[in-house]
């Protein structure tokens, strides 16, 4: 009982720290995510490969190797000084925000045709007629996929231990070198990662009923 | 005056020729209406007038803009030109005010509070006065396309097109919607209708336009038409469908 009382601060300490940055890679990850998926969509050539060659890259590179990339290559160029935790949010942000391009554009292809067709005979724009007629439904479309992304991501987190991220994973091996309990302390950062991401499903369910209505 | 003049169309969707010479034009405050067996290109030469198509060879020139002027500004005459679709295509994420008022307020820059009295005007017209705050998903067949009419008259169109408006529909419920375009052409709205309804050409077209293999056969006022069809494909059109 009593390594439990001891371990829980440091392993909590490191959860809040995890939650952090998932949240704020995620929230980036969608802005770039919504972003590189309307290039992909445009009509103008040099914004589509742009946007395609991203994803590729992203995709088709594993994202350890992005993290080091980014903290260790990039700190070596002249003015760039990443932090860990912004580097991790950066790597975070990057990597979900290739696999969200691809969510979003899925989402936006899927609208009929016949919506855009309406809103552009009433005299929208193409950009209004993409804010207010197809994202808003795109968006409700994806939610689901949008959750088990953010799940993932929150699961690749772990990798951030390995740039000296004090999160969870991370914080975990420390308590377990100390204590030399490792069935004790892995089951307890695991239950918490459960834990965290068992609550993430429930906050889809709960947003997904509530706009299913429509 | 022609509130739209065609001069010479061609449409082709690659190799295929959809639209091969069409040329008429549609007078203000006249219903022409456009009938011919299904591939005869009636809903493309429609899609042709408010450039939903792009328009492959020919001129259309819409309340004096011609449309096949790619330096137009496309958005400002689409305002001018209501559309009204098989399947109804509202938005269903807006409630029917929101779906009424959204062009307006930002395609326009109408005041939101006149937009929504306007919106309310016309759809107490369609007899939907009660249903402002529900969603699409909640409407019948023949309240949706009303509510889409509605959408369309909010833009303070000059012409309205109807491309099969009542081809989706449950038949118990295509007069209410007929009667709504009935109302409109007798307040002098000008009107394009891609229709399979033939007594409503007969009974409110001031013309009728039958299209087959992707050129205008026959145009005539309805009773000639109907009644006296000049061409051998006109009846044995009209003998099949009448």
């Amino acid at each position: 009982m009593e390594i439990f009382q001891e371990a829980l601060p440091v392993l909590w300490a490191g959860l809040k720290l995890t939650a952090y940055i998932t949240v704020i890679g995620l929230l980036f990850g969608f802005i770039i995510g919504l972003i590189t998926a309307l290039f992909r969509l445009s009509p103008i050539s040099p914004l589509r490969w742009v946007a395609i060659w991203f994803i590729n890259f992203v995709r088709g590179t594993p994202f350890l190797v992005q993290l080091f990339f980014i903290y260790f290559g990039l700190n070596t160029l002249p003015f760039i000084s990443l932090q860990p935790v912004t580097a991790g949010i950066v790597g975070i942000a990057i990597n979900a925000g290739a696999y969200i391009a691809e969510i979003v554009r899925a989402g936006i292809q899927s609208i009929d045709k016949g919506q855009t067709e309406a809103a552009r005979t009433l005299g929208l724009t193409g950009a209004q007629t993409m804010r207010y007629v197809i994202l808003p439904q795109a968006l409700r479309r994806m939610l689901p996929t949008f959750v088990n992304q953010a799940i993932i991501s929150l699961k690749d987190t772990s990798l951030l231990s390995v740039i000296g991220i004090a999160e969870l994973t991370q914080r975990g091996q420390v308590v377990v070198s100390a204590t030399y309990e490792p069935f004790k302390i892995w089951g307890m950062v695991a239950l918490m990662y459960f834990i965290l991401i068992y609550l993430l499903t429930k906050l889809g369910d709960y947003l997904e009923r509530r706009y299913e209505q429509r | 005056m022609s509130v739209i003049q065609v001069d010479n169309l061609k449409k082709s969707f690659g190799q295929l020729e959809v639209l091969k010479d069409i040329s008429t034009e549609v007078k203000e405050q006249e219903v022409v209406c456009v009938i011919g067996p299904s591939g005869s290109g009636k809903s493309t030469f429609l899609r042709c007038l408010n450039r939903l198509e792009d328009i492959t060879d020919g001129h259309v020139i819409v309340n004096g803009h011609d449309i096949t002027d790619p330096k137009i500004n496309i958005n400002k005459i689409r305002q001018e030109v209501g559309m009204v679709f098989q399947h109804f295509n509202l938005f269903p994420h807006m409630t029917v005010m929101e779906n009424i008022t959204l062009a307006p307020i930002k395609a326009r820059g109408a005041d939101k509070e006149a937009a929504k009295q306007t919106a309310l005007q016309l759809l107490k017209k369609v007899g939907l006065e009660e249903k402002a705050n529900s969603y699409p998903g909640e409407l019948s067949g023949g309240q949706k396309q009303r509510v889409a009419i509605a959408r369309a008259l909010a833009m303070e169109p000059k012409v309205m097109l109807f491309d099969e408006p009542t081809s989706a529909l449950d038949p118990e419920m295509i007069g209410e919607v007929l009667e709504v375009m009935k109302d409109l052409a007798r307040e002098g709205m000008t009107m394009v209708v891609v229709t399979h309804e033939m007594g409503f050409a007969r009974e409110v077209g001031d013309r009728v336009i039958f299209m087959d293999g992707g050129f205008i056969v026959e145009e005539n006022v309805p009773s000639e038409l109907f009644g006296n069809p000049q061409h051998e494909r006109t009846k044995a059109f009209l003998g099949k469908v009448l």
